[in-house]
């Protein structure tokens, strides 16, 4: 359903402006979302200010600083800290992007920092990914094959290999689903670009035996046919992959087979 | 996983403008979305010209009216943007779906040249008619 404005139980509320450093000269000011299930408020945006002297590059480093030293009840996921495991995903400065490898420097003014949008939030930057791996888990992410095992290995020329490249690459991260103005409305039935990138990542694998009943599975007006190429999701992509792309040469692939 | 609180949970902030930036990948998508409706809309006002035309000379009087007046004109001037507009993206999308310019780049120049190019062929359209 096409909706442009949030349920009653998710409008912002200003919430607290946290005290400013004391004896800072270079201070930014934070603006992070926050909710917690535990006391039945609406979510709310705190306001903090950051001696950016003694802080790291990153917008990781800034919320860590938050975390450490104003408030420890501040709640988010991260892990590697180096783009690589796409926990840190997040809606900063009105695009997602991973915290960890998106600089303080790349945005002009105030940061702003929200959960990915349009998901279930469970607490502070943490949405619901639940469904998001369902759909994942729905495209058959694995080889299948239907031949005997060799005896070694599956093999793949290197023309082949280089097929995956730009696919392969994807950790996952949800901010080419979260980004998808299609997603927010038909994520009920619609699979989003991730899935869709990893379903075609399976598809072109010449080792892989099970094409035709991949394409069969998509075949359908909702889970891949929502795709409007708004490129939202190749625009966001923290890892410079084109999901849209992969849309793409999925449909084609559709229509090369019924003709 | 303990999951007691499903219930309750709000909808993370979303709107484009408002919490989502807006881009030329997403604003000159939407905009074949929002020229397709005036697009129809605008039928829908000719449909009623013929009608009046049909119905009787009073009521032609009326919408005839309407449409030759400064507001029909202007009416008419959206409608040729939006149509030459809608044109333009539905080429975008054949080219798509040929399998070219799938590239963020090229697709951003091809948003600003539907921009661009919508109002060049409104002037040409209003020089020529």
């Amino acid at each position: 359903m096409v909706q442009f404005s949030l349920p009653k139980n998710s409008k912002l509320k200003t919430g607290k402006t946290w005290p400013k450093p004391e004896g800072a000269t270079n201070v930014r000011k934070f603006q992070v979302y926050r909710w917690s299930p535990d006391d039945g408020e609406n979510p709310r945006v705190d306001t903090y200010f950051l001696d950016m002297d003694k802080c790291g590059p990153m917008v990781l480093d800034a919320l860590i600083k938050i975390k450490n030293e104003i408030d420890p009840t501040l709640t988010f996921r991260r892990s590697c800290r180096e783009g690589i495991c796409g926990s840190c995903a997040m809606n900063i400065d009105g695009i997602n992007t991973l915290a960890c490898i998106y600089g303080l420097d790349e945005i002009k003014g105030d940061v702003r920092i929200y959960p990915l949008p349009h998901m279930a939030v469970v607490k502070d930057l943490i949405p619901d990914l639940t469904h998001f791996y369902a759909q994942h888990a729905s495209i058959m992410p694995w080889l299948e094959t239907k031949t005997n095992r060799p005896a070694k290995e599956w093999k793949q020329s290197i023309e082949d290999r280089k097929k995956l490249d730009g696919l392969y690459e994807c950790v996952m991260c949800a901010s080419c689903s979260t980004a998808c103005p299609s997603y927010w409305w038909n994520s009920d039935r619609y699979l989003g670009p991730a899935a869709l990138l990893h379903a075609y990542r399976w598809i072109i694998d010449s080792r892989d035996e099970a094409t035709g009943e991949r394409l069969d599975e998509l075949e359908d007006p909702f889970k891949l046919y929502r795709c409007h190429t708004i490129m939202n999701c190749a625009k966001t992509c923290p890892k410079g992959l084109n999901p849209a792309k992969a849309i793409a040469s999925i449909k084609q692939m559709m229509v090369e087979r019924a003709v | 996983m303990a999951d007691v609180n499903r219930g309750n949970r709000p909808l993370s902030p979303f709107m484009l403008g408002q919490y989502y930036r807006p881009q030329m990948t997403s604003i000159s998508s939407i905009m074949v979305r929002i020229t397709g409706i005036a697009t129809l809309g605008f039928a829908f006002l000719l449909v009623c010209w013929f009608l009046a035309a049909a119905s009787s000379p009073e009521a032609f009087a009326v919408v005839d009216g309407l449409l030759t007046s400064w507001f029909g004109d202007l009416l008419m001037l959206l409608a040729t943007w939006a149509i030459w507009y809608h044109m333009l993206g539905r080429l975008r999308h054949v080219i798509w779906d040929l399998g070219y310019c799938i590239e963020i780049p090229v697709s951003e120049k091809m948003g600003w040249g539907m921009f661009i190019g919508a109002t060049v062929l409104t002037l040409f359209t209003i020089i020529v008619v």
